[in-house]
């Protein structure tokens, strides 16, 4: 696939006839555009604020506690082991058992540092603690703070082939969740030549919403992920509608474009800071249980169900890229905007099909990233970044390319625990797209005019 | 009224603070690239990260001289230059920009982990380092002054005073490089590549000049950032500080000698302002808990700053001082 000379002319605005006109634009023209596409931005800030005002602090109407979760992904969770509590120094507050769901809680007297303490003798047999048995902790006023102990059950330090093999399929779990995440990130690069750095938001914002739908709303998990998947669409329709669309009538340039997706990543990112808190939380109602043993690996339900879920959606992408009429305007566009344009595609509608398929997609993958790590106001953005790492991997701007690149990613990311510690795998990731930059900039399924 | 008259002082003292000098340096390295090379570096928070950690790792676990900790961070911002130059500079803007994020996000991931702990204390925060430069002090650190209505302590003043000077000194610096013949070529470049290529100028070497030069400045804010907070954490260089140097660069303007140091002032005095206005107003109840809490404030500012940041871009790119004609704000 050969990108054609004239959309390398489109993007650089120094080759066509008249390079003023781009930057400058109609003075009169710009002067109502300008008011209008304020009016939008100002529009969003005061949705943002008011999502804000409807949802005080969780966590500020119960009082301080200290809670916690003892599972461990081969043997489910830990029930009947005791957590003890006690200031900083040394007045016991409670000892608490943890439930059937692995599940513990201590209501505290008030805000201040306090020490949690694990019986080690008492977890079951193959469950062994992987660090201290105590964390030192410092609860702030009104919070609820989640504290966490290491547990090893056998499974990560089997070593040889087995372990190679389960981290082969978390890879594969995880490089399908970047897939699907950043299709819509490579088709949005290849339609608009935008590099959209506010794309991470968009996962978080599906988890998020997901969360609110079914820990404050009460939904069960798949409700919560279908509402999640609509509200990120219409996100997805926002963004391109209320910004992109009105900057590219403006000619407003790639950099500067860049520039404002940057802006927009900050600006989201703090406000679901704001309304979320900066906790990681997990939803309620996906206990995740034991996992099922399949001889060489083994897999929880919540983790099988989202391999299913995203190899189901991908296919499908696949099938509409190619098959449909949609899909072929899709890759048309993204091949060449010029060229499709004059050939009868409406290459606005295109590009917000494009939006709001990729935010959705990108939406249902922070769900599924929410099931498997919990939710945080920061996943998507440390997403991104892999993403990046997979479009870049795969040729920006080809939607197999983020396909092939996401999964690529995923499971070196994963199986490089086998060499690094598992804290430095995110690390690894992003020296491989630096490596990819030197070796092979345009991809594996680009080609070489795009990187000029 | 009080309140009001604090929360001033407070605005004003940010405004001078360290923390001003730490995302002027930042923005004055970025100048550097982006205003004047057109180079997209959206990781500028690595090299301070690098100019910080310098000085705290030498001091405090190799046992070396203050001065010697100084050489090292501007050595390791130069090394992290070059290597992130090699690959990028070739290609497009924004291959630049994604390896830049990424190498600062994951040089920050790597400081904070378990492998790099016994160097960089990791999470638990560096400390002590900074005795060779209080040292030097020529009044009591420990005294108190009263400035503007703030109280600064002998110590934070010291580092206001080094912080600005150097301040001076860098823009000093630009000022005579981009009059220079050499000033000349990299603007150019950021006009038109080719063209500069077909003038015989080696387009690559030049870049590459302007990523060193720029990240250095960037690791001497860092170092000014290290000495304000006197504890090196990793987390004290999250990716935002980047934007918010982004931010104050486009505000003053860029390819502006001056442009950052006016954003920084008054970017910081907005930004601590609000801070220190609203805290009262929601500590009295003026301002319902339900709406937003006290350390939603601190959070705010970044989503003021990205706001204010979309918006400058999209109706005045040039920024308070800048000249429509001299940002750079199409790709290459």
């Amino acid at each position: 696939m050969t990108h054609a000379p004239s959309r390398v002319c489109r993007e650089d605005p120094r080759r066509t006839p008249s390079p003023s006109a781009g930057r400058a634009g109609t003075p009169g023209h710009r002067g109502s555009a300008g008011r209008r596409t304020l009016l939008r931005l100002l529009l969003v800030a005061f949705f943002g604020l008011a999502i804000a005002a409807l949802t005080p602090g969780v966590a500020s109407a119960e009082g301080e506690q200290v809670t916690g979760t003892l599972r461990t992904s081969g043997s489910g969770p830990v029930e009947g082991v005791d957590i003890t509590v006690a200031t900083a120094d040394g007045t016991e507050i409670d000892t608490v058992t943890t439930d059937d769901e692995g599940k513990w809680a201590v209501p505290l007297p008030g805000p201040g540092p306090y020490v949690v303490s694990i019986d080690g003798d008492a977890l079951p047999d193959g469950v062994s603690l992987d660090g201290e048995p105590t964390r030192n902790v410092t609860v702030q006023p009104g919070f609820s703070q989640a504290v966490s102990f290491g547990l090893e059950d056998g499974s990560r330090n089997s070593g040889g082939p087995i372990r190679a093999v389960q981290l082969l399929v978390d890879g594969l779990r995880f490089g399908l969740l970047i897939a699907m995440c950043s299709v819509g990130l490579s088709l949005i690069f290849g339609t608009t030549g935008l590099t959209n750095f506010a794309h991470g938001e968009l996962v978080t914002i599906g988890a998020v919403v997901a969360w609110f739908v079914n820990v404050e709303g009460g939904l069960s998990i798949v409700p919560a992920a279908i509402i999640a998947v609509i509200v990120g669409a219409a996100v997805g329709a926002l963004n391109e509608l209320a910004i992109w669309r009105p900057l590219r009538k403006r000619g407003t340039g790639l950099v500067a474009a860049l520039v404002v997706s940057i802006g927009l990543s900050l600006a989201l990112r703090y406000l679901i800071q704001i309304v979320f808190e900066g906790r990681s939380r997990s939803y309620q109602g996906v206990t995740s249980g034991r996992a099922n043993d399949f001889g060489a690996f083994r897999l929880t339900d919540a983790d099988l169900t989202s391999i299913i879920v995203s190899v189901v959606v991908l296919v499908g992408i696949a099938l509409m890229l190619q098959r449909t009429k949609i899909g072929k305007a899709m890759r048309a566009v993204s091949d060449n905007r010029d060229l499709a344009a004059s050939s009868g595609i409406n290459v606005n509608r295109v590009i917000l099909i494009v939006w709001v398929m990729g935010a959705a997609l990108a939406a249902l993958g922070g769900v599924l990233l929410g099931i498997s790590d919990d939710v945080q106001w920061d996943m998507g953005f440390r997403l991104l970044l892999l993403m990046f790492a997979g479009v870049t991997l795969g040729g920006l701007g080809t939607a197999y390319g983020a396909l092939v690149g996401g999964l690529t990613v995923g499971v070196f990311v994963q199986m490089s625990t086998l060499v690094v510690p598992t804290d430095l795998k995110y690390v690894v990731g992003l020296l491989l797209l630096i490596v990819v930059l030197v070796v092979r900039p345009q991809g594996i399924l680009g080609s070489r005019v795009r990187i000029g | 009224m009080t309140e009001f008259l604090d929360a001033l002082a407070s605005g004003g003292k940010a405004a001078l603070g360290f923390q001003a000098i730490f995302i002027c340096l930042l923005a004055v390295g970025l100048n550097m690239h982006f205003g004047y090379t057109g180079l997209l570096n959206f990781g500028q928070v690595a090299f301070a990260m690098l100019g910080g950690f310098g000085i705290g790792v030498a001091v405090t676990k190799w046992d070396l001289p203050f001065g010697v900790g100084i050489l090292v961070g501007l050595g390791a911002a130069v090394v992290l230059a070059l290597l992130l130059g090699l690959p990028t500079l070739r290609l497009r803007a924004d291959y630049l920009a994604i390896a830049t994020i990424a190498a600062a996000e994951g040089l920050r991931l790597l400081f904070k982990s378990g492998t790099a702990t016994p160097v960089t204390n990791g999470t638990q925060s560096l400390s002590g380092f900074s005795g060779g430069f209080t040292d030097l002090c020529p009044w009591d650190p420990t005294r108190t002054f009263r400035i503007l209505g703030a109280r600064w302590d002998g110590r934070d003043l010291w580092v206001a005073t080094v912080g600005w000077t150097i301040v001076a000194l860098c823009c000093l610096l630009t000022w005579l490089l981009v009059r220079s013949p050499w000033g000349r070529v990299v603007r150019s470049i950021r006009e038109d590549e080719d063209a500069v290529r077909a003038l015989g100028k080696n387009v690559y070497a030049h870049k590459m000049q302007v990523l060193v030069l720029g990240g250095v400045i960037g690791a001497l804010g860092g170092m000014i950032n290290a000495l304000g907070t006197g504890s090196l954490n990793p987390d004290n260089y999250q990716n935002a500080y980047t934007f918010l140097a982004y931010a104050v660069l486009i505000l003053g303007g860029a390819a502006r000698v001056l442009g950052p140091v006016v954003g920084a002032v008054i970017l910081l005095f907005i930004v601590s302002f609000t801070d220190a206005a609203l805290r009262p107003l929601i500590e009295n109840g003026v301002i319902p808990e339900g709406l937003l809490t006290v350390p939603d404030v601190a959070r705010l500012r970044f989503v003021l700053v990205g706001i204010l940041l979309m918006a400058l871009l999209v109706f005045r790119p040039q920024g308070i001082f800048g000249d429509r004609r001299e940002v750079m704000l199409d790709a290459r």
